[in-house]
């Protein structure tokens, strides 16, 4: 298990050819080998959310998955949120709303929503509130998260 | 035993010898982690070329990381850097100094390298810091109308294995024996407060230090009294709180002009009591078991130096220093001494200084967390920044507002005391007369030559604050609804009702309170550090200690006062501990209001389902 393997990760579209332990998680190789520090390691327990990803398109926690295992994957990072200068809508809804003290836990809550609100955009709130106490936030006691995610969920669904 | 201390006021012993009625409890508070979402870390960097460390690490108190480093190496403060970057969360958690940390900056200067780590989340439960283990015994002794006459604690914790930096591990039994009687008018107090010495983790501060503990034992102890006196636990409160103030206390604090009556009555306003009363009796046949508790606190917030050599302590961090400095473009920097990690004090700070000088806060740059950045300072713990750095950032503003006009008054030719800064511009009152502040400031350091030899060059001024220390206030209030058969808790409505003084920024405000809240409702239910009989540490995932999620916080209902203190020059009060400080004893409360029926009393916090069911089980077999 020692022995490293050459894998290439396509994060945000790019590329990364890394060679990695297999027992390497993805996590680990997200930031360490490939640079992307956005995603943050909170817990290595798969409990707080903090290093949720989007793989193919739905929310991973990326501390609980091998970094070989994601080869051929499409990831998507905090850092590919934001189309150039042009904040994602929900990234302006929690600035707009107050939605991050520290802001540790905030790229693991914006891949959450960004992955459920792709593919239910018209969530009702009760099973958004659900969806968003997959994830812990130890700041802002949730209140304006979950306000940050409906109205950036109103306005995705508005457009 | 590590730690003791003793207080009794000289008429104790006759005050309660006077009493007709003598209400006592047995608290017990678990231990508790403020476990920020980013466990600690430290980079230490040697650079061969000047022979310095840069220490970057997750620190409330990058200076005086410093100055305990460099001490116990043996090297000039001026060789190490500390660096606090963002930092993810602290709680109190990162004010102590982590014997990681000098090492690093040893082995870094030793092997002439740079080196690393990080703690994991397993790491971070089992030996960073712990708080909260506490045993208190209170005792009121009241008169026959149910006015506290003397009160007299006995407060026990459990310290861990060591001591901590730079508080020490007295802060908990220390601050419950200075800060006990709480908001409550009692002239006669007596307390023994001891820290003893175990095989666990040392404990430090966490959010509200002690406090959650004593406004836990003394809610508790409103609400047992009011029931020995069949009064309501309002009407008990009403009889007892602090109505005149300043106040000066049983242990000698001065208390500043508060609301606690007040907040109180907009509380109980909010909860509509006599409804909720209604609805609770008729639930009560449909064995649904409601209830609802009250916590009325105050929050001792921006203590100077005379507050800390008060204690005895040997380090007094009462002020802080901010230097402010306008460029030529007029742009502002303040380089402040304190550190924050999330509490947006850097927009509050940038909101006060623009105030002043008359510009938009966009372009007043707040830097913080590098030490060879900014002045010296203690950092951002014990809800004292807005105060104390906030202060200090007001002095700092009005030195260089007052520059500023002078300057804008002989370009202008004006007197100074008719110049208005406001919205980026210099005018001369009453008049169309006007220039940027940014051309008044180009002027102050190319154009000396203008202001006849009066005037020095440069805008760079500095402003020092070292407040006396206010209090500010709160009452929380919460209904909630107990299953008798599982245990479990459901909070359906939580109401603070809050007076910090003047608000800067509400929207923060609100922030600070919900996240305090949200770590007292899970004190209060949740979460608890679980040792074994040997000493081992059963709670070492985030799936044995437990944090709440989305789910576990309802909505949090804020309702703000603002009595302006002079105890503070910008009014404004410190509140980002008091969310903590109320909730257990709220929620707590609540669960026994729930569970009067069945003559049960949960004295400890959490009040876990286990513990609920084990309460009820007992009042089973007994009746």
């Amino acid at each position: 298990m020692n022995e490293k393997v050459e894998i290439t990760l396509t994060i945000n579209g790019r590329n990364y050819p890394i060679r990695v332990e297999p027992r390497r998680t993805l996590v680990d190789a997200i930031r360490d080998d490939c640079g992307q520090t956005g995603t943050h390691i909170g817990c290595e327990h798969g409990v707080c959310g903090s290093c949720t990803i989007l793989v193919d398109d739905e929310p991973m926690r990326s501390c609980l998955m091998f970094a070989v295992q994601a080869e051929g994957k499409k990831l998507r990072t905090v850092e590919g949120l934001a189309d150039g200068e042009k904040l994602h809508p929900l990234q302006r809804a929690f600035i707009e709303n107050h939605g991050l003290q520290c802001g540790f836990c905030t790229p693991g809550f914006l891949m959450l929503a960004t992955g459920v609100l792709e593919h239910e955009p018209d969530i009702s709130d009760e099973d958004l509130l659900d969806v968003l106490s997959s994830n812990l936030c130890r700041c802002t006691g949730y209140q304006n998260i979950i306000k940050a995610v409906r109205a950036a969920a109103a306005e995705m669904r508005s457009r | 035993m590590i730690v003791e201390g003793r207080v009794k006021t000289p008429g104790f012993d006759a005050a309660r010898a006077a009493a007709k009625k003598f209400v006592t409890l047995d608290i017990r508070s678990h231990r508790q982690n403020a476990l920020p979402m980013e466990p600690r870390g430290a980079h230490a960097a040697f650079d061969a070329v000047t022979g310095r460390v840069t220490l970057t690490l997750s620190t409330q108190m990058p200076h005086l990381m410093r100055t305990a480093i460099a001490d116990l190496i043996g090297m000039p403060e001026s060789e190490l850097r500390v660096i606090a970057p963002d930092v993810g969360g602290g709680f109190g958690q990162k004010m102590s100094l982590a014997p990681e940390f000098v090492l690093l900056t040893f082995l870094a200067r030793k092997l002439r390298t740079s080196i690393a780590w990080s703690e994991d989340r397993r790491e971070n439960l089992m030996a960073c810091f712990h708080s909260r283990d506490q045993y208190v015994t209170i005792e009121g002794a009241f008169d026959g109308n149910g006015k506290l006459l003397a009160l007299s604690t006995d407060v026990l914790a459990n310290v861990g294995a060591y001591s901590c930096f730079p508080t020490t591990c007295a802060v908990e039994p220390l601050m419950a024996m200075a800060e006990m009687p709480g908001p409550y008018d009692v002239r006669d107090y007596a307390c023994v407060a001891r820290g003893v010495v175990t095989n666990t983790c040392p404990m430090a501060p966490y959010r509200g230090v002690s406090r959650p503990v004593v406004t836990f034992s003394l809610e508790r102890l409103m609400d047992k009294a009011a029931a020995a006196f069949a009064l309501d636990p309002v009407e008990m409160r009403r009889r007892n709180l602090i109505r005149n103030f300043p106040y000066t206390s049983a242990t000698g604090l001065i208390f500043d002009e508060a609301s606690y009556i007040e907040t109180m009555d907009v509380a109980v306003k909010a909860l509509n009591v006599p409804a909720f009363r209604a609805r609770q009796s008729r639930e009560r046949n449909n064995g649904r078991f409601l209830g609802l508790g009250l916590a009325t606190f105050s929050e001792r917030t921006g203590y100077g130096t005379p507050a800390f050599a008060a204690r005895g302590m040997e380090i007094t961090p009462g002020w802080e220093t901010v230097e402010l400095a306008m460029d030529p473009s007029g742009f502002v920097e303040a380089r402040i001494g304190a550190s924050p990690h999330g509490q947006g004090l850097r927009t509050t700070l940038a909101q006060i200084i623009a105030d002043e000088l008359g510009t938009v806060p966009d372009r007043v740059k707040v830097i913080h967390g590098d030490t060879d950045r900014t002045p010296y300072g203690f950092g951002t713990f014990a809800s004292r920044s807005l105060v104390i750095a906030g202060g200090a950032s007001l002095i700092a503003a009005r030195k260089l507002r007052a520059k500023l006009v002078k300057i804008a008054g002989h370009l202008l030719e004006a007197s100074a005391d008719d110049i208005a800064l406001k919205d980026g511009v210099a005018t001369v009152a009453g008049t169309d007369r006007a220039l940027p502040i940014a051309t008044v400031a180009r002027a102050a350091y190319h154009q000396v030559h203008r202001f006849g030899g009066d005037i020095g060059p440069g805008l760079a001024e500095s402003g020092t604050y070292d407040p006396p220390g206010t209090f500010s206030n709160a009452c929380h209030a919460a209904i909630v609804e107990v299953d008798i058969e599982t245990g479990a808790v459901a909070i359906e409505k939580f109401v603070v009702a809050e007076d910090a003084g003047r608000l800067i920024n509400p929207m923060i405000v609100d922030g600070q309170i919900h996240g305090g809240v949200a770590q007292g409702i899970a004190n209060a239910l949740l979460e608890e550090i679980v040792y074994d009989e040997t000493g081992n540490i059963l709670t070492t995932s985030l799936a044995d200690y437990l944090p709440p999620t989305a789910r576990e916080i309802p909505p949090i209902e804020i309702h703000h006062l603002e009595t302006l203190t002079e105890a503070s020059i910008t009014k404004a009060k410190g509140l980002g501990e008091g969310g903590t400080i109320g909730a257990p004893a709220a929620v707590v409360n609540a669960i026994n209001d729930a569970l009067s029926p069945f003559g049960v009393s949960i004295d400890e916090f959490p009040a876990t389902p286990q513990r609920i069911r084990a309460a009820l089980k007992a009042a089973e077999r007994s009746a």
